[in-house]
């Protein structure tokens, strides 16, 4: 190729190149998804491993009076069985506090806990092995009501106590009153993730057992090495973790399950050991979204103007802490959601039970605020006679407005466009009950269901705010490594790929700084530093930011190798198309002949601005940065069987730039369905602690029959404080869609739903 | 009984047998004989391509073709498989050569985390064999038994509809050829 070819001044990007920020370039790790040769962590294998398997408490409250492996051990092909008393290290571990023990020791706090794990030939030599050990309990009696750790009725089931944090918001005047008063009292149900693959891992031990290799789906591989190492009583560098392909995290796989157990087997057995969950497991053996219990009072004018709200949160964290205190203080302070309020006093509580542990579920504590505020909107609506639309029009928030906390919103905020964005979307041109002739849009679909002339429909509306990444105080970062050799970038971070793309904006960012198009992606490992987790909607910001600034930096050096090579100031370089060009002369070098030979690496951890702690009083600025949605419901419902058809959500949603807008699509898609579920259908149910519907026969998800048309605008202002202007997609299409479809439900039938997800009990009695 | 039925091993005994898989005789050796087609598939076969989320019949990750009808490989015993000629993922297009329908699922951006993916690959061909121009209905009701968690759907709706698009146009652009 020809270096010296003369430039136009303004000549515009080659449009040959395609993978840029903007565009839709197809997933990475596509091809090989779509030919089933992706490699998930329950595929992967080794010479000569064992399986592993783990037994857990059938009892929500138990002393451990003694466990008999005597029989077990007599069962030809079991390699290992390891208890309590095997683990070399911390006994406990957790993310925020380390309460939750690797396995019981004295007491089992909710059914699924780890009692021991086994190592054999065979899945079904595990099982029989499982069922062989021995295990004699004293039964207690659970706590199961939150309220009763709340009021300090109940003895402390744990040595930490039963109350995991309460936290109180007090801001302005707190004796103002409004002229319209108007309360509800709301429920939220146990979601879980769900995600397809199931959690697995291949843990392989260094020889000697000097340390261990574990290949697992995760969230946040340098958390997880941290707490592995602490209980296996192993240095940090000792243990390193590779991901493994991730089906789906949602938050699910934010916190330990199988990552400790496995080494352990690996390790005692100096072989490979896997582990694989069933689905019932995998209900057991992960935290859930917290169920939830919101009084919530909101003061107006008579004109609908917020003056004051006052609420009460209970969220019921289950046996053990997980992420409970910060899921709590994203509910308390969301409380107002995407409205101005200057009046508040809050009160909330995160609480020990003896029910399933909860913890980080797309949304994290801000999707049960949302159902509470939501409601409260309509009912304050319905009060000022005005209709949905309005009512949140006129409590819109916008950049410089405060929350509750005192915190001042730094980011754009277009809460009015979002709604008015999302008005304007079409509504449905079926009529009532679907088409004629076609059963299957009927509520229930096809079979002896609906009558069709029965049939109510009704529209609802749900507007929320989220906070993207980390709070109080915590130092967020991500680390990212670039590396340009022969025209090729190579690209090497920690950031867990859960299914969202990140592999994709990665290269998408490197070709746009480097003027690229071969990007390789290094192995997903602990061999760099941490990229935090993916979760809190943080990921394109801060792993997208860590990328960006590990390019720029190795354009810096490209720039100033050229330049030094022509004898030209490296400020007058630029990119163009695959080229470095000087955008005060005629030089012209494609990018691939200027690193031909030459090896240019940086590496840059992006951290996002600090935040603080909350006072007592519940003020500070404690979170990073926020982004807004709107959803309206189209619902068709039968009110003699209480079944429902959602028939269209429309949502206009904040995502300051769409670096990919296919994925962004995706992502707004992917997290209304789960709305969606939460509304209708999805929930765990326990009586007296144990699970009733720990598999995919009883806990529903949404097929693609349950799904509504969506449609889809795009809100683009680019927000200065994101690194690519960019903000997190993820969460905001799980918290406002999940209101706007009971909304909807309330319209269609003129009842007061005040629990999600609405049973068919609910509409029809 | 079918003659499929000749070499299924009796119950409780460790045997060989074979099964035809992706045109492929496959013997399986020292298999417990209550091991599941997906298990024997997966695990002793090294055909990870199919997928397990539920292993009872309810999600369609592990859907697999028994004599060209779809089924869930984790509610079939392997052994009662012989004889019968099995397609998996892996039997779907050449690797590094993906099917029109594979294709399609990666262009339309109906691949998030991917674990849903191979069974509805094979849905969808199943589908498209049986009904070429399916309506958005019938997409609907036809690939309801399999469960992604990630997308929402939507772009799998997308990406089906373009190979009904695309293969129709090919049809027709042949018959043109062919006039
Ligand atoms: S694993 Fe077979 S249907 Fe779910
Ligand atoms: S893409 Fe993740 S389950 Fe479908």
């Amino acid at each position: 190729m020809s270096t010296t070819a003369p430039v136009a001044a303004g000549s515009v990007v080659d449009p040959t190149i395609t993978g840029r920020l903007g565009d839709s370039p197809a997933r990475p790790d596509g091809v090989a998804k779509v030919q089933g040769s992706f490699a998930f962590s329950g595929d992967l294998s080794a010479d000569g491993f064992l399986w592993g398997a783990t037994l857990r408490s059938p009892h929500p409250y138990a002393r451990v009076v003694s466990i008999d492996l005597s029989a077990a051990w007599k069962i030809n092909g079991v390699e290992a069985i390891i208890t309590a008393a095997d683990v070399p290290g911390k006994p406990t571990y957790g993310l925020i506090s380390q309460d939750q023990p690797v396995f019981a020791a004295e007491y089992v706090r909710f059914v699924g806990e780890p009692v021991a794990a086994v190592a054999a030939n065979h899945p079904d030599t595990c099982r029989r092995a499982l069922e062989a050990i021995v295990v004699t309990y004293e039964v207690l009696e659970p706590l199961t009501d939150p309220e009763r750790s709340v009021d300090g009725s109940f003895p402390p089931i744990h040595p930490d106590g039963n109350v995991f944090r309460h936290q109180r918001i007090v801001r302005g005047d707190t004796s103002v009153t409004g002229e319209v008063v108007v309360e509800g009292d709301y429920e939220i149900g146990m979601q879980d993730q769900a995600f397809l693959g199931l959690e697995a891992a291949l843990a392989i031990p260094d020889p000697g057992g000097a340390g261990v290799e574990l290949y697992v789906a995760t969230q946040w591989l340098h958390e997880d090495r941290h707490q592995i190492a602490a209980c296996l009583g192993l240095e940090d560098e000792q243990v390193r973790l590779t991901l493994g392909g991730v089906g789906g995290a949602f938050g699910a796989r934010e916190d330990i399950s199988l990552q400790v157990h496995t080494c352990l087997l690996a390790l005692r057995t100096g072989r490979p050991v896997r582990i694989a969950y069933s689905r019932e497991e995998s209900f057991l053996g992960h935290v859930h979204r917290h169920p939830a219990r919101i009084w919530m009072r909101h003061h107006a004018t008579v004109d609908g103007k917020i003056v004051k709200i006052e609420a009460r949160f209970v969220m019921d964290g289950g046996a053990y802490a997980s992420t409970s205190s910060a899921v709590l203080i994203n509910a308390v302070t969301h409380t107002q959601g995407p409205y101005k309020c200057d009046n508040a006093v809050v009160d909330g509580w995160a609480v020990r039970t003896n029910n399933l542990p909860c913890g980080a579920m797309r949304g994290f504590g801000v999707v049960q605020a949302c159902f509470a505020h939501e409601g409260q909107m309509d009912r304050l609506a319905a009060a000022c006679g005005l209709d949905p639309v309005e009512i949140r029009l006129r409590n819109a928030m916008e950049t410089g407005d405060r929350l509750i906390t005192g915190q001042v919103i730094e980011n754009v905020a277009p809460v009015a466009r979002c709604i008015l964005e999302t008005a304007a979307l079409p509504l449905p041109d079926e009529p009532v009950g679907g088409h004629d002739g076609d059963p299957m849009r009927l509520p229930g679909g096809a079979g002896l269901t609906a009558d069709r002339s029965h049939i109510r429909r009704g529209i609802g509306w749900g507007v929320a705010i989220k906070n993207l990444m980390y709070s109080e105080g915590f130092d967020d970062y991500s680390t990212a490594r670039c590396v340009l050799r022969d025209g090729v970038a190579s690209l090497k971070f920690a950031t867990s790929e859960v299914g969202q793309g990140f592999v994709t904006i990665a290269g998408q960012i490197a070709r746009s700084v480097l003027g690229v198009d071969d990007v390789v992606l290094e192995p997903i490992d602990t061999t760099i530093g941490s990229a935090g987790s993916t979760s809190a909607s943080r990921q394109t910001w801060m792993s997208g930011g860590a990328v960006d600034g590990a390019c720029r930096l190795v354009r810096e050096q490209l720039f100033a190798h050229v330049g030094s090579q022509h004898g030209i100031d490296p400020l007058r370089l630029a990119i163009d198309g695959r080229d470095v060009i000087d955008t005060m002369g005629d030089l012209r070098v494609p990018v691939a002949e200027a690193s031909a030979g030459v090896t240019f690496e940086e590496t840059f951890e992006h951290h996002h601005r600090p935040t603080e702690d909350l006072d007592e009083d519940g003020q500070g600025n404690c979170h990073t940065a926020f982004a807004f949605v709107a959803h309206r419901a189209v619902v068709d419902v039968d009110p003699e069987l209480g079944l429902v058809k959602v028939i269209q959500i429309a949502t206009a949603q904040d995502i300051g730039r769409a670096l990919n807008p296919l994925s962004v699509l995706g992502q707004i898609e992917g997290g209304i369905a789960q709305g969606v579920g939460l509304a209708v259908m999805e929930e765990i149910i326990q009586t007296d602690g144990r699970v009733r519907n720990a598999n995919f026969t009883d806990y529903l998800l949404p097929t693609m029959l349950d799904m509504p048309d969506v449609l889809v605008s795009l809100i683009e202002e680019p927000d200065p404080m994101a690194p690519l202007g960019a903000k997190g997609v993820g969460e905001p299409p799980c918290i406002s869609s999940t209101p706007a479809v009971v909304a909807a439900i309330r319209d269609a039938i003129g009842k007061d739903l005040t629990r999600t997800p609405v049973r068919p009990s609910d509409i029809v009695f | 009984m079918s003659d499929a039925t000749a070499g299924v091993p009796a119950v409780g005994t460790n045997q060989i047998y074979t099964l035809h898989v992706n045109g492929e005789d496959r013997d399986v050796s020292d298999a417990w004989v209550g091991e599941s087609l997906l298990y024997v598939l997966r695990e002793r076969l090294g055909l990870m391509g199919s997928k397990g989320a539920c292993e009872q019949g309810e999600c369609g990750s592990c859907s697999v073709l028994i004599d060209d009808e779809l089924v869930c490989g984790c509610l079939v015993l392997a052994a009662s498989a012989v004889g019968q000629q099995i397609v998996t993922i892996e039997g779907i297009a050449p690797v590094g050569a993906p099917s029109d329908v594979q294709q399609a699922f990666v262009d339309a951006g109906a691949v998030q985390c991917g674990f849903c993916t191979p069974g509805l690959i094979m849905a969808t061909h199943a589908l498209l064999d049986r009904s070429p121009e399916p309506s958005e209905y019938e997409i609907r009701e036809e690939l309801s038994g399999n469960v992604c968690r990630c997308t929402g759907y939507g772009r799998i709706i997308d990406a089906v509809q373009r190979v009904s698009v695309s293969r129709r146009s090919d049809a027709a652009s042949a018959s043109e050829v062919a006039s």
